[in-house]
């Protein structure tokens, strides 16, 4: 909302730097979003009087003028402007000023001729036509001096007006009587402890049935319009309004445009009530009928657009068809003209809700729309009528016809509290007097009656006590009340097993040097396809924005691993061909149609760069796991997953339950997403790390005897998988058994083709006794023996 | 034989101090403490000399003994000494060279700052919780007092999925949830995404992260709320951070507020850092709205509370002064490190 600081002015005195303006009303519960003094850039331009035209020697087309800028001596102008004559009154920009758009004027010569300055055009001031009405486009304004007084040498924006300060508010949906002049009044008034007059209204000023004669009004649908005041002005005369209105106008950043359609713009910013004329001679019938639309009724609007309505949008019809937007805008129709005769004046109540339903069906957000939207008072329309037939009468722009026509089935009544002023301190842990919060309430126009407060009819929101204590504490205060800390019980439970566990996984992910990034929820369809999902995945299945931003952020992911590799895919675009990421993401399954999905935590981990490698990959997620206390993983080849190179994957167990897949990203994956390095994911179910998560609880005691170490070097078929041996070592091994480990895998001479020798290096250790050669030589033959079982032999 | 003795010493010390390695050094001591060396010869051939002397005599070889083993000993430190010197001064390397780089991990800029601000908060006391972000319109809207063409959901423009089911806009949802499974006395937080459809540029993006708080007992008052956020504002931002709080809107408190720190960078002058007003807005809160507790089951005759969300990418960019919202989704690795 623009507040014209010339137009609070009309009802409250206020002087006060627009600095301690803003914040303090900002600080009453009225943002101030900003403040601009109106063609602030102007510098310099001046009033001028022009003395003489004379033809210039060498242009046929500039003329010569002598200037009274009320400077000592005349200056001197040279214009191609056509409309400049002797004894004109203009605006002149003087030598080092500058115009509208920050443009500077400096005195030069046109050819040959001095020039100490320039006339300037209502554009070159930053306004319009429709703000001077005798100006045109493309020449000098002449200042009407039948309007405006001309004295030579007067700064440019005093003398037409224009030094004007307009204040931003914004206003929150609460408070639609804020979006108001007098609204703004009365809360700086409030909050400057001044007094504010407004401008008197009397409907009976204007009592009579003759409005009769003229139109009928009938609401069929008074759910969504609770209210319809009407009433008509005869013998129009459509001109420009005057100067103080059209100033107004404008600071309020609306377009004069001419006297009737003037006074509706200005008591809707003035009263906050939006207003609509229509042209009575075009009314079919003379009835106005407030319904809701047939099916296949169609209006055009004022700005020409074409809406085909239903019957879940209120119209304004006559006789035979619609002719206005109920509280969105008028139709094309019955719209005041040049020639209209005889206007009828409708201040209308409709249901907000159905005003925004419309409004937003159309596509047409209006002024009037905006106010309705968020619920408007029904007591406003006869006060914002009858205003309006004021300025009718103070502009001399037609003669009201006596009576004035009020449906009102909005059933208003007052709204009565009991004022609690103990149950407001105890609320705002305040110690306010009663008489201060009776006073606060007093001065934003609240009733007061004994114990009882009587709620405006503006103020709609105030409901409750709770309501009431905001009203009292935003003018008392916020910063006035004091700064406790609650008592009472503060939970005991602290962190969870499941925050525990977080904070555990990001500290292993940092240690182990991974960065963590954060990623978009929602990606592309096509990146299923980019993973290689098979087109019977169960992972396509999922949830899809029905008005997403765009196709790139459309579904909700069931999978964390394309995001991973977008991520990637643009490090390495950027030139970062190499890094270690991680990421605790969600993922979102769909359930049932309707229902909410399931939403699961998953890690993703992913290295990337030219040195990566899967054993040191694994290394990473084993170091994680361990980490994590999750021991014994079983690590499973995975060769039917698209996404992964099939020779380099794993599926992840333990205890029958799967943690997730590793490995190597296929090179036709990688190939989608232009990632020229190998990438290395793995993708893990957080819920299971959870589950399987075994923190330690008893230390493991130090040796206290000493452990005897064998290597082993064993041959056994290539396909003989390095996890199995390790199984059956590990088994066969026992108590005694402290470690194993597999050092070396080699091929070639000395092993037959299509084998592979493994060397592993064994620690045996009795925790109770020192260990004899002897047992160990037992159990080694006991492992020997299970191995060759298993296909692996020691090597001669 | 004296004299032959005192030679014998004076040539030994002068071998010895002439010993330039271990091993001419070794040569000497063999030489002449050897079994057979000189000195050695000497003490073997005692039984020849004559009863009498012999006590003199003895006494005189030993001492020369004992002054060639103390210079074999003392020459010995020395070379060691001198060996070691020359080893290190070998070993010297340029300290100036840089170390083999190590990269550590790290977390996002924005966890980090949330990761304080739990800390914050558990200190006082709360619990963390965690709500859905796929949501059915009653958590997002109706249930904070926000029912179907409310104006204030033109200000939060939502994702859908179909009518009754949306991305939450706001983490205030999650308030419900807990009180829908929880009696007072209510302390916790959420943090989490919300999401609403602006377009991405330097200062929007369709997905965010907030911090919902939510306090519900007996006698919570708006003192309350203040003292509460203050401590928060000051644990973040430091003792000396200057807060205000300024009347504001929202359907689900009343009163509400917004909370605006003072500008660190004009104390409250206005600057280019806080677009000349002086103060940075840094949350939304206010006392639970009656409705919304009665909707919840729970007596606001009997109970009150405050709640409050916070910004957490505006959190995070003015810890680290990032000017640019998407650099926090980008994952680019070189912003990623620094933090």
């Amino acid at each position: 909302m623009k507040l014209s600081k010339k137009w609070l002015n009309d009802y409250v005195q206020i002087d006060v730097p627009e600095r301690e303006y803003s914040e303090k009303m900002t600080m009453s519960g009225s943002k101030v979003e900003g403040w601009e003094e109106t063609c602030s850039e102007l510098d310099r331009v001046v009033v001028g009087r022009i003395l003489s035209v004379e033809k210039h020697p060498d242009a046929d087309k500039l003329v010569v003028c002598k200037v009274d800028a009320g400077e000592a001596e005349p200056i001197q102008i040279v214009t191609a402007a056509t409309n400049v004559f002797p004894g004109a009154a203009v605006p002149v920009a003087l030598h080092k000023s500058t115009l509208h758009g920050g443009k500077r004027i400096e005195k030069g010569k046109l050819r040959g001729v001095e020039s100490d300055g320039m006339f300037c055009s209502v554009a070159e001031l930053g306004v319009t036509v429709h703000d001077f009405p005798t100006a045109i486009e493309d020449g000098i304004l002449i200042i009407d001096e039948n309007e405006y007084e001309a004295v030579p040498g007067t700064d440019i924006r005093k003398a037409l007006g224009l030094d004007d300060t307009v204040v931003e508010f914004e206003i929150t949906s609460n408070r639609p009587d804020c979006l108001s002049v007098i609204g703004l009044a009365r809360e700086t008034a409030a909050t400057f402890g001044l007094d504010a007059t407004y401008p008197h209204i009397d409907a009976e000023e204007y009592a009579g049935s003759d409005v009769n004669d003229y139109i009928s009004v009938e609401v069929r649908d008074a759910d969504l319009c609770p209210r319809y005041s009407a009433a008509v002005v005869k013998d129009i005369k459509i001109a420009p309004s005057p100067r103080w209105m059209r100033e107004r106008l404008r600071a309020s950043g609306l377009r004069p445009i001419n006297n009737i359609v003037d006074i509706t713009n200005f008591v809707m910013l003035e009263y906050g009530q939006p207003m609509h004329a229509f042209d009575r001679s075009t009314l079919k019938e003379g009835r106005i009928v407030v319904r809701r639309a047939a099916d296949g009724e169609s209006i055009t609007t004022l700005d020409g657009g074409e809406h085909p309505l239903d019957s879940a949008t209120l119209v304004i019809a006559d006789g035979e068809r619609p002719v206005a937007l109920a509280g969105v805008m008028g139709g094309e129709n019955t719209e005041i003209r040049d020639t209209t005769e005889t206007v009828v004046f409708e201040s209308a109540n409709f249901n907000g809700a159905a005003v925004r339903k419309a409004a937003k069906k159309m596509g047409l957000r209006t002024d009037s729309s905006a106010r309705f939207e968020k619920g408007l008072d029904s007591r406003n329309t006869l006060p914002a009528l009858v205003r309006a037939l004021q300025l009718v009468e103070t502009l001399g722009a037609g003669t009201v016809v006596k009576g004035i026509i009020d449906v009102d089935n909005a059933d208003y009544a007052p709204r009565r509290m009991k004022l609690d002023a103990g149950w407001i301190n105890g609320f705002l842990g305040t110690d306010i007097p009663v008489e201060e919060m009776r006073d606060i309430l007093s001065d934003i126009d609240f009733g007061i009656d004994g114990d009882e407060i009587i709620v405006p009819s503006f103020r709609g929101d105030v409901e409750c006590a709770a309501d009431v204590a905001e009203e009292i504490v935003r003018f008392f205060g916020y910063n006035n009340i004091g700064d406790t800390m609650m008592k009472g019980e503060a939970s005991a439970h602290g962190y969870t097993d499941l925050e525990l566990f977080r904070k555990r996984l990001h500290t292993s992910a940092v240690s182990l040097g991974l960065f963590e990034t954060l990623t978009y929820s929602f990606v592309s369809p096509k990146y299923f396809d980019k993973i290689r999902l098979p087109q019977d995945s169960p992972l396509r299945n999922c949830l899809k924005i029905s008005n997403p931003l765009g196709e790139d952020t459309s579904v909700m992911r069931t999978t964390l691993i394309p995001s991973a590799l977008e991520v990637v895919a643009r490090n390495c675009s950027r030139g970062v061909t190499a890094g270690k990421l991680y990421e605790e993401g969600t993922v979102y399954i769909p359930t049932e149609e309707g229902k909410l999905p399931l939403e699961k935590k998953r890690v993703i981990v992913t290295v990337f760069g030219a040195d990566a490698e899967f054993f040191a990959f694994k290394g990473v997620i084993e170091a994680l796991l361990a980490d994590l206390s999750i021991s014994g993983a079983k690590y499973a080849a995975e060769s039917g997953n698209p996404t992964f190179h099939p020779g380099r994957c794993a599926v992840i167990t333990k205890d029958g339950e799967t943690l997730g897949v590793m490995g190597e990203i296929h090179p036709l994956t990688s190939q989608y997403w232009d990632i020229e390095v190998p990438v290395f994911v793995a993708d893990l179910d957080e819920e299971v790390m959870l589950k399987l998560r075994k923190p330690i609880t008893d230390y493991k005691r130090l040796p206290k005897y000493p452990a005897i170490t064998r290597d082993l070097a064993l041959v056994c078929d290539e396909s003989v998988a390095a996890g199995d041996l390790h199984d059956v070592i590990t088994e066969a091994g026992g108590n005694i058994l402290e470690s194993v480990r597999l050092f070396d895998v080699y091929r070639g001479k000395g092993v037959e083709e299509g084998k592979k020798s493994m060397a592993y290096n064994l620690v045996l250790r009795a925790s109770d006794h020192t260990l004899t050669d002897a047992e160990a030589e037992a159990a080694v033959a006991k492992i020997l023996r299970k191995l060759e079982a298993a296909g692996a032999t020691l090597r001669s | 034989m004296k004299e032959k003795l005192l030679k014998l010493k004076e040539e030994a010390l002068a071998k010895i101090t002439d010993a330039a390695q271990p091993d001419s050094l070794e040569a000497a001591r063999v030489e002449y403490l050897g079994k057979k060396g000189e000195l050695t010869q000497i003490l073997r051939g005692m039984g020849e000399v004559a009863p009498e002397d012999r006590p003199a005599m003895g006494q005189m070889v030993n001492a020369v003994r004992e002054a060639v083993e103390a210079a074999i000993e003392l020459r010995r430190r020395e070379l060691s000494a001198k060996a070691l010197e020359a080893k290190l001064g070998k070993e010297k390397v340029d300290v100036t060279i840089p170390g083999e780089p190590v990269v550590t991990g790290r977390r996002h800029p924005l966890n980090i700052a949330v990761g304080e601000m739990l800390d914050v908060f558990t200190k006082m006391g709360f619990d963390v919780v965690e709500g859905p972000e796929v949501e059915y319109d009653y958590y997002n809207f109706e249930a904070l007092n926000i029912p179907k063409d409310h104006p204030a959901r033109d200000t939060q423009d939502t994702f859908y999925f179909t009518d009754n089911v949306l991305l939450r806009t706001q983490t205030s949802s999650v308030q419900i949830h807990v009180m829908e499974n929880q009696k007072p006395p209510i302390r916790v937080v959420a943090p989490g995404r919300v999401y609403r459809s602006d377009a991405v540029d330097a200062t929007h993006s369709p997905l965010f992260h907030q911090m919902e708080g939510l306090v519900v007992d007996k006698g919570i008052t708006m003192a309350d709320l203040k003292g509460t956020l203050e401590n928060l504002a000051r644990m973040l931002y430091g003792e000396e951070a200057v807060c205000r709080f300024r009347p504001h809107h929202f359907p689900f408190t009343e009163p509400s507020a917004e909370m605006d720190v003072q500008c660190f960078a004009c104390r409250g002058e206005g600057c280019r850092l806080c677009k000349g007003e002086g103060w940075i807005e840094l949350l939304g809160a206010g006392m639970v709205h009656p409705k919304v507790l009665r909707t919840c089951g729970i007596d606001p005759d009997v109970y009150s509370g405050f709640a409050f969300g916070i910004g957490l990418e505006r959190v995070t960019m003015r810890r680290y002064n990032i000017d640019d919202l998407r650099l926090l989704f980008e994952n680019d690795l070189r912003f990623l490190g620094q933090f």
